[in-house]
């Protein structure tokens, strides 16, 4: 249809997005508490602990600007405006905000209401906001980035329905016939495709629009997208779905397209036309370091626990959550000057410029906390006392940025009225 | 794809986006390190690629599409919309760079680049793709008349 998505009432209204990344900060706060006073999460990646960490991080931090941004990025980016745009995000917002903290709580104090209640919460909550998403993605035009998130969405369903069955479980609710013989295979099957068919193909996919626009870098070398995608989507399937002898050559094929990846957007990143030092650049930096270090650590046939849990912990905060933070940092200023912009009343010259809505310096001391944090954390499972200052550090990098944040709005709203 | 009849509308303007990058990123690069004349020379040079570039759609090619596909009031009207709000900045720009203010200018080259940036992805993923299609038979003509500019 012709028009679809360049119409200026198809991008979402500002609320839409904006109360996921202003919510989402206060998840690494709630994150980097529990890691200071329960350090019981340094026994391994199965611990309580670890359990509703991860659940704060992936589905209260990553998960909540992940969707956030989907609001913006398929009307703009996609020309595929999300049906019922409003009650969808406000309803879907709701249910992880709310959900999220149950969930954690329940897999911590081994709760099963909580468990229970806090899953169902998200799964009704997020149903509309999942369908929206679904019809416009079916709807987008076909690009690179598109069917990336085509992949990341498909895995998202996988990975909200297994954790609904091992919530089942856990809580001892799942009906006879229902019951895993070995939930293990559930729970490999909920987090490799949560991590690598969700995060890491969403942020490939994103990479490849949003690296060159940052830093003006050459474009991804052609095998650097849709082969790649290719490559990374068979190895989440074969990981996933082949039988157990194969299941490793899927895992290595996974890896090295990762690893692949991370190199690819440093070497892009190194050859950026525009010099001027950037926080995001950094975050992005080292988010792709985290990557490259995680999949070292899962590769690599490294003895024990601490090492898989370090992996994690890689992953999660070096990798996922540092290219969030960098890209949440752009993402917000540009769309607070842009909506006041195209706002009625508003004046050319009497605005401020995005460095006003979130300026450099803020958001390098927020990257700076967020570095020194994931040091202490990483290390944390083969010193535990590292917990402490590592989840205390976390916390302040989240206050930081969620502070950042709402800077940002309370400025957009002043000059909104 | 020098020869007009091979190239595709949006791999020429594509193209030409590119070009418009670079050159910005030589006149921020000059103002961080407070360069000023070669700032100058390079934002001249940014200044009036752009307005070559938005010169090509706004006189050449939107009202091709516009007649062809009888859509005046849909994207190209979000596309001139936004190469006036780039046209403000742009002005501003060029004010602080008279004044030489290095955070005032970096400060609007930041939001120029985000909002320059968002603009081109939407024109070559969707509305060049579109003009491309509906414009097959006079591409030849239309990108003679935009190389002339």
């Amino acid at each position: 249809m012709i028009g679809a998505g360049l119409a200026p009432e198809q991008g979402p209204p500002f609320t839409a997005p904006l109360r996921f990344f202003l919510t989402a900060p206060w998840f690494l706060v709630a994150a980097g508490l529990l890691a200071a006073f329960d350090p019981g999460w340094t026994e391994g990646p199965l611990s309580p602990t670890a359990l509703a960490l991860t659940h704060l991080l992936t589905l209260g931090f990553l998960g909540m600007v992940m969707l956030g941004a989907l609001t913006q990025m398929l009307p703009v980016l996609a020309g595929a405006p999300m049906p019922g745009i409003r009650p969808v995000a406000t309803i879907g917002h709701a249910s992880l905000t709310l959900g999220t903290p149950l969930l954690a709580w329940g897999l911590w104090r081994g709760e099963p209401a909580a468990l229970l209640h806090g899953a169902g919460l998200l799964w009704l909550g997020l149903a509309p906001l999942l369908i929206s998403a679904g019809l416009a993605l079916a709807d987008a035009r076909r690009l690179d980035s598109v069917h990336a998130m085509r992949v990341a969405f498909v895995a998202l369903l996988a990975t909200l329905a297994l954790g609904l069955g091992l919530a089942g479980w856990l809580a001892d609710a799942l009906p006879a016939g229902w019951r895993p013989d070995d939930p293990f295979i559930w729970l490999r099957a909920h987090a490799l495709a949560g991590l690598a068919g969700w995060v890491a193909i969403l942020v490939v996919g994103v990479a490849w629009q949003v690296v060159p626009m940052l830093q003006v870098t050459p474009a991804y070398p052609a095998w650097a997208t849709r082969p790649l995608l290719v490559v990374l989507t068979s190895a989440v399937g074969v990981a996933l779905l082949a039988p157990a002898p194969w299941r490793v050559v899927g895992e290595i094929a996974l890896a090295l397209g990762l690893a692949a990846f991370a190199l690819v957007t440093l070497d892009l990143q190194r050859r950026r036309k525009r010099k001027l030092a950037s926080p995001t650049l950094d975050l992005w930096r080292l988010g792709m370091l985290g990557l490259i270090g995680a999949v070292a650590l899962f590769a690599l046939p490294l003895p024990g626990e601490p090492a898989r849990l370090a992996g994690g912990v890689l992953f999660l905060v070096g990798f996922a959550a540092s290219v969030v933070i960098g890209m949440v940092d752009k993402i917000v200023p540009f769309l607070a000057w842009f909506h006041l912009r195209a706002g009625p009343g508003t004046s050319a010259g009497a605005l401020p410029g995005m460095k006003d809505f979130l300026s450099d310096a803020a958001a390098r001391g927020q990257a700076r906390l967020h570095l020194v944090a994931l040091v202490c954390l990483v290390a944390a499972p083969f010193a535990p006392a590292l917990a402490v200052p590592g989840g205390l550090l976390l916390a302040a990098a989240g206050a930081v940025a969620g502070w950042n944040l709402a800077r940002a709005a309370r400025l957009y709203a002043r000059h909104r009225r | 794809m020098t020869e007009t009849g091979d190239a595709t509308i949006t791999q020429f303007l594509a193209d030409d986006h590119n070009r418009c990058d670079d050159l910005f990123a030589a006149a921020e690069n000059a103002v961080s390190v407070r360069d000023w004349a070669s700032a100058a020379a390079h934002f001249q040079a940014f200044l009036e690629a752009m307005r070559r570039h938005f010169a090509m759609e706004e006189d050449i090619l939107f009202p091709a599409f516009e007649t062809r596909a009888g859509s005046g009031g849909g994207p190209t009207f979000v596309m001139r919309g936004e190469h006036r709000e780039m046209n403000g900045l742009l002005d501003e720009m060029g004010a602080a760079l008279e004044r030489r203010e290095q955070d005032a200018y970096l400060n609007l080259s930041e939001t120029l680049l985000m909002l320059m940036r968002q603009h081109n992805l939407k024109e070559e993923n969707i509305l060049y793709p579109m003009t491309d299609h509906a414009l097959a038979g006079e591409r030849p003509e239309l990108l003679g008349a935009m190389r002339a500019r």
